[in-house]
């Protein structure tokens, strides 16, 4: 379902993925694990056409996400990372824009926002303001938003950081349904290593741009003589702590709030 | 097609629910046509020009359009910092229908800026000299609005920081609106200002509906709308590519 060739990505001088290569199959939860600045981010933007290789290649059931962005874009779906909601809009109308863009049928799309707003917990307050929730509850209608089109492709950013335990349990059990039932490929990132243990197949992980160990999380743990997938994780890329570079437009976006407020 | 519905229908709502901004925005104009329509006017009528306030209303209309359809680009640029942007374009949908769908909605919306201002100005005392004029100057009006929104689109998909924006709109925006025909009339200018004003392209709009609202346009309406319908695509598909080439 997703093949990558030698994927390398730079910027600038500075090389962000590091010829990596992987396969994913159809209907496997797949899992990169990696460090702040590991190149997760960039791997995911990449596969979802918003970001083109510097070389390698890259197919997403069997397309190129560079000449065929659209064709690929049809059988995906994303929760970003970073925030992406119109804070302008209320739910219901993040969920219905997403839903016309997506051509869900409104009908469909009608009972879709409403059961996915009441798993979510968002159902009461759905006609309010997005700016007028808390970072969790935005998190929320992210994700909720990620799973309104059926894609058959589903890629998860780090979708539960800030999350309570409670939306992160909702969160896994709905995809883990959505996997079995309608066979959807999920490729995900996570920084808790309970969560990939609990519901991925294979697990990549991921340093400085490179892959450097892949296999299912007993592999990794038998590789590398850890009792859990976290001491795996540490053996694999070390304990030292990786600086969290703030780029322009993170620093935008906090100045934005600052003056804004909240 | 409904991608670009929905993203000038989101346009419309968030302009809906700015309010406060509306009104506080239509300030500007009104000061333009007291101080200028009012103060001017003996002045202008002992030149044996007529009426100032006629004269310049069309013009003062023309800057709101102008300076709403140009700031729209900004909203790129937050739509880009706070992630909305990406949303939009991961989706199935040819990236040229987000453009259009956001152009539209910022040309609809600059436009209505543009009507609330013109009717400030029937209120401040301007009256159009034929009703039949109307549609042409509301055609003129939203081509002002696309081309203008277009130019804004293309400084905000190259640019990727606010101040940045701003720095490149300030520079853009005097000069537009004073060097075109919106304050005084384009008939026995100095050489330089002859040149000057036949080169921005606010001068062909203002004059188009200034032609159509009061009978006193300096070039042809066909000139005019020629000119405009001209910048209208060229500028869009301007905007259209350097939209192509964000990343986010
Ligand atoms: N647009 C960009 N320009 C320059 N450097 C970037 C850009 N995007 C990401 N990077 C850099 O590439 C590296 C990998 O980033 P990312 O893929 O976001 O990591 P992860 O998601 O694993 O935390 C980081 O060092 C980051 O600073
Ligand atoms: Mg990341």
């Amino acid at each position: 379902m997703i093949d990558v060739q030698n994927l390398t990505r730079k910027f600038g001088e500075f090389v962000a993925v590091h010829d990596i290569s992987f396969q994913v199959e159809r209907g496997e939860i797949f899992a990169f694990l990696g460090p702040n600045g590991a190149g997760k981010t960039t791997t995911i933007k990449i596969l979802t056409t918003l970001l083109p290789p510097t070389s390698g290649q890259v197919r997403i059931d069997g397309l190129d996400p560079t000449r065929e962005p659209t064709a690929v874009r049809q059988r995906i779906g994303i929760v970003f990372q970073d925030p992406s909601l119109d804070q302008n809009l209320s739910a219901w109308e993040n969920l219905d824009l997403h839903g016309a863009l997506y051509h869900v049928p409104r009908k469909v799309r009608r009972e879709r926002m409403q059961r996915l707003l009441e798993l979510f917990g968002l159902w009461e307050r759905r006609d309010e303001l997005v700016k007028q929730y808390s970072g969790g509850m935005m998190r929320r209608l992210e994700i909720a938003r990620g799973l309104l089109h059926t894609p058959r492709i589903l890629f998860l950013d780090e979708p539960t950081l800030g999350l309570d335990p409670q939306s992160r349990n909702q969160l896994w059990t709905h995809v883990k349904q959505l996997n079995q039932d309608e066979g959807v490929t999920v490729f995900l990132t996570t920084h808790y290593m309970d969560e990939a243990d609990r519901v991925a197949g294979r697990i990549a992980v991921i340093d400085h741009g490179r892959i450097v160990s892949l296999g299912t999380s007993a592999e990794l743990k038998a590789q590398t003589g850890s009792a859990t997938l976290e001491e795996a994780f540490l053996a694999l890329t070390g304990t030292a702590i990786r600086e969290e570079v703030a780029d322009a437009s993170d620093q935008m976006r906090r100045a934005a709030r600052a003056w804004r407020g909240r | 097609m409904g991608a670009i519905y929905v993203l000038w229908l989101r346009e419309l709502k968030r302009y809906a629910r700015s309010r406060v901004q509306v009104v506080a925005s239509l300030g500007q104009p009104l000061l333009y046509l007291i101080a200028l329509g009012y103060g001017l006017s003996p002045v202008f009528r002992r030149g044996g020009e007529g009426n100032y306030l006629e004269f310049v209303a069309p013009g003062v209309i023309a800057m709101t359009v102008l300076f709403s359809s140009l700031f729209s680009g900004i909203q790129l640029i937050w739509d880009r910092q706070f992630g909305f942007l990406k949303e939009t374009l991961v989706a199935p949908v040819p990236r040229l229908h987000i453009m259009i769908g956001r152009t539209c909605g910022a040309a609809s919306t600059a436009l209505i800026q543009g009507l609330l201002v013109a009717a400030v100005a029937v209120v401040a005392g301007f009256r159009p000299a034929a009703a039949s004029g109307l549609p042409l100057a509301f055609a003129f009006l939203a081509l002002i609005a696309v081309v203008f929104t277009a130019v804004g689109t293309t400084v905000g998909s190259t640019l990727r920081d606010m101040q940045g924006f701003q720095m490149v709109m300030n520079l853009l925006v005097m000069p537009i609106f004073f060097l075109s025909s919106a304050l005084f009339p384009l008939d026995h200018l100095p050489g330089f200002l002859v040149v000057l004003t036949r080169i921005d392209p606010l001068t062909y709009g203002v004059d188009g509906l200034r032609g159509a609202l009061i009978a006193r346009g300096h070039f042809s309406a066909v000139l005019d709308l020629a000119v405009m319908g001209v910048l209208a695509v060229a500028l869009t598909a301007l905007g259209a590519w350097r939209f192509a080439r964000i990343e986010v």
